[in-house]
């Protein structure tokens, strides 16, 4: 067995030859998300035309940086040239990368997003330069997308299990004491101290201890612990390993999504490697000290992201949540003392045992210590992960990160946390964001899900689906939150389907009220959320429903129509009519086209399809301002002129 | 529930034997071992309850009790070709749900079914993460980004010609 220095000299040796032996390295993103772009193509492109050309080339496949919007991204490091970083590659792309740049030399910087080095020269955007990077803190992120998540040699070249070494020669008390002065909070949402949790199972007398790790992300827009599990597992298993140290327990267990089969495979894979190198297992390191980890695939259900309800799901039980105390630390999984927490907290603890609690506690804010790490998602143009210190503003993330709103709408609100979380406003978009801050606001941190939503989306719409979700997911057990959310959801179909009566809004309120009182775990406490702060911030727009009969987003399909301008129309044009799935179309005398309202399925097709210059179809809200059509008898008339 | 020839409860009964050979026999092991069944078959097929219930000390029902609370199992089989929707919220907010209508009408089932022909089965799934290609659909593991409900009907045929276009050159080899 090679001791640690072994290892990592080893590792260093490898890491540093893949940059510095003269051939170019081609670092692919190939995580679930780069693969729905394309990213497997890139890569057996890149393959075909190196060896086509004889172009000698090293290609890495990484985890995702979290740019989303540019994958696939290829980040090639040439001899003599600076990091460049290419967005979007298609395969055609492909070609001419490997035939202009890598064979010649001319870097292609017209197909590039930028240099991850230099800056100075005037011609290509300079990475850390972008207005995007001056406000992100990638901690947690340090290495997704730039090591091979299947390789651990990179991740320890990296310093990787140096906290794990560096544990092993603590004693217990020291590890909890540091990991208590950082000010870490866990960040599957609820924002409880990791020390002091990591303490009161360390005093449990129980034995024998467990701990798991909490990968059900199931928040629908959330896919932060996947792009970590999936870019830097490593990290995660090595803050179980320093926990498991402290708690002396020997069984861990990572509880992840069915839905996220790569992450489970990357897992697995790093599991295996670390055992290889004896940093997991029996005898970690020489030490005696054993421990394992089993990859727990879940079955898809919500509830089963509370962690009692998750222990239970593992024991081949129902995922019911049960009322605490006592708390898992104490009576967890099988009776035992358990330490449960979510993917992004276990990855921060090696952070802050190989740097230091001051580093980490230096970072964020007085309540928020460290980074937050969010999936932003609708209606933005950056689109991805985003890591930022904790304290940071929403308006930040939004704007300057995130690019602002897409396509040139307008900032409606953002939805964070989920379908537990709340929906803000345009005027909370200065607020810091720290647990504290967004609690106060009506959101929560949640796991970090952040939905931004534009004038095209309707707030009431939005309440409807997230409640229709949580209907969809509670497991049944508190009536409050059974029957409770299933009638808010009712009335809230009423609102949308035009036949929502005034006392609706209030009774709403009073509903939520109850399922907050009287649920038992987080699901139902916090299920009226995205309702109650949409009505506190968006009353009129569940007014305009139910008063006026009008969806002033245009979204609600009971309560708009589709419209075509005769005006507008190119008579000669008959796109409208090709796609309408249910002949609803018709072609008036004057040759402009009808809508048959009776026939109409309100798919939308016609307005997708209408060519932007004509701009002809629009939609149309309330129903009763659509001008009298005049709906030609009959067949349209079959004579074309063209 | 379905119902089975004879001859295909038997390869259920040989393959369930298999996958129960592998697993101990604890309670811990239900939730893998259902994971293992579904995976095999595509479903849990009604007879698995029992000889599983049998394995673990469990009666079918409990089996049941405890798969009918996870939303990854399901009951009848999937199509040939198994089509899910992303209902997350990033995909609602740019039209999914059209888009799953659009597949309802195309396809002529509604979601939870498979189609007379067996060809295609139509779910909705939570969400599947890839958030900045929304709207996004799946079928098998193909993933398809930025879908709108007109490209729909292009999806399925292609599909459609694909599949003739395989059935065709192995009929070719076949002469060979």
């Amino acid at each position: 067995m090679m001791t640690f220095d072994e290892i990592k000299q080893n590792a260093v040796a490898e890491w540093e030859s893949l940059e510095q032996d003269g051939i170019p390295v081609i670092r692919i993103g190939a995580a679930t998300s780069d693969r729905a772009a394309g990213a497997l193509e890139v890569i057996a492109e890149f393959e075909q035309e190196l060896a086509r050309l004889k172009v000698e080339a090293k290609i890495v496949p990484t985890g995702s940086v979290g740019y989303c919007n540019y994958e696939p991204l290829v980040i090639i490091s040439k001899p003599d040239y600076p990091r460049i970083c290419y967005n979007n590659v298609t395969p055609d792309v492909v070609l001419r990368l490997v035939e202009g740049y890598l064979k010649e030399d001319d870097p292609c910087m017209e197909l590039a997003l930028g240099t991850l080095e230099g800056g100075d020269d005037d011609t290509p955007p300079h990475i850390p330069e972008l207005p995007r990077s001056e406000h992100e803190f990638r901690l947690l992120l340090r290495n997704c997308g730039f090591i091979d998540p299947e390789n651990i040699n990179h991740y320890i070249a990296l310093s990787g299990y140096s906290a794990l070494t560096k544990a092993l020669e603590m004693n217990p008390t020291e590890i909890v004491e540091e990991i208590k002065q950082s000010g870490l909070r866990g960040r599957g949402g609820a924002g409880f101290p990791f020390g002091r949790k990591l303490e009161a199972c360390l005093k449990s007398v129980d034995t024998p201890k467990y701990v798991i790790c909490n990968a059900d992300e199931g928040d629908p827009g959330a896919f932060m612990d996947r792009i970590v599990l999936e870019s830097d597992p490593h990290a995660v298993l090595e803050g179980m390993i320093i926990c498991a140290f402290v708690l002396k327990s020997s069984q861990g267990y990572i509880y992840t999504r069915m839905e996220y089969p790569l992450a489970v495979q990357r897992l697995k894979t790093a599991i295996e490697q670390a055992k290889q190198f004896g940093l997991l297992g029996d005898n970690i390191l020489g030490t005696g000290f054993n421990f394992d980890i089993e990859v727990f695939q879940a079955a898809g259900a919500f509830i089963c992201g509370e962690s009692s309800a998750l222990m239970y799901s593992i024991e081949g039980k129902r995922g019911f949540p049960r009322v605490r105390p006592p708390q898992s630390i104490v009576s967890g999984f099988r009776q035992k003392p358990t330490q449960l927490n979510n993917v992004k907290s276990f990855a921060y603890i090696p952070v802050i045992i190989e740097r230091g609690s001051e580093f980490f506690a230096n970072i964020g804010s007085d309540g928020s210590k460290g980074t937050a790490v969010f999936a932003l998602a609708g209606k933005v143009k950056n689109v991805g992960l985003v890591e930022v210190p904790m304290g940071t503003t929403l308006r930040t993330i939004v704007d300057d990160i995130g690019g602002g709103v897409a396509d040139g709408k307008i900032f409606k609100g953002v939805q964070i946390g989920g379908p537990s979380g709340g929906c803000l406003p345009e005027s909370f978009l200065d607020t810091p964001i720290d647990f504290d801050s967004l609690l106060e606001a009506g959101a929560m941190m949640g796991s970090g899900g952040m939905i931004i939503m534009d004038d095209d989306n309707c707030m009431v719409d939005a309440a409807r689906f997230f409640l229709d979700f949580t209907v969809q997911e509670s497991c049944g057990k508190c009536v409050p939150c059974r029957l409770g959310t299933t009638q808010m959801l009712s009335i809230l179909e009423d609102i949308v389907g035009g036949k929502g009566k005034s006392e609706d809004i209030e009774q709403l309120g009073a509903l939520g009220e109850d399922i907050i009182a009287g649920s038992l775990c987080g699901l139902g406490k916090s299920a009226p959320n995205p309702v109650l702060t949409t009505i506190r911030y968006f009353k009129a727009e569940y007014e305009a429903h139910i008063q006026d009969k009008r969806c002033p987003a245009l979204v609600c399909r009971d309560l708009i129509t589709y419209y075509i301008i005769p005006e507008k129309c190119y008579r000669g044009c008959e796109h409208c009519i090709v796609v309408c799935p249910t002949e609803a179309i018709v072609e008036h005398p004057q040759r402009y086209k009808v809508v048959d309202q009776e026939k109409c399925v309100k798919c939308g097709n016609c307005l997708e399809v209408c060519p932007p210059e004509y701009d002809a179809v629009v939609k149309i809200s309330p129903i009763s301002e659509v001008p009298p059509g005049e709906i030609p008898s009959g067949e349209a008339p079959a004579d074309k002129d063209e | 529930m379905e119902e089975l020839a004879a001859v295909e409860e038997q390869q259920i009964k040989a393959r369930l034997a298999e996958i129960l050979a592998q697993c101990e026999p604890d309670r811990s092991q239900l939730i893998p071992i259902l994971q293992k069944v579904q995976e095999s078959f595509g479903y849990l097929p009604k007879l698995v309850m029992s000889e599983i219930g049998s394995y673990l000390g469990m009666t079918d029902v409990q089996i049941y009790g405890v798969a009918s609370f996870y939303n990854h199992f399901r009951y009848i089989p999937l199509g040939k070709h198994p089509v899910q929707m992303c209902m997350g919220t990033a995909c609602h907010m740019v039209g999914g749900e059209l888009v799953l209508e659009a597949l309802e009408r195309e396809l002529e089932v509604e979601v939870g079914g498979i189609t007379a022909d067996k060809q295609f089965s139509l779910d909705r799934v939570a969400c599947i993460g890839c958030c900045g290609l929304a709207p996004v659909m799946v079928i098998a593991d193909k993933i398809f980004p930025k879908m709108t409900s007109t490209k729909v009907d292009e999806v399925l045929v292609n599909l459609k010609l694909e599949e003739a276009e395989a059935a065709k050159e192995e009929g070719e080899d076949k002469r060979l």
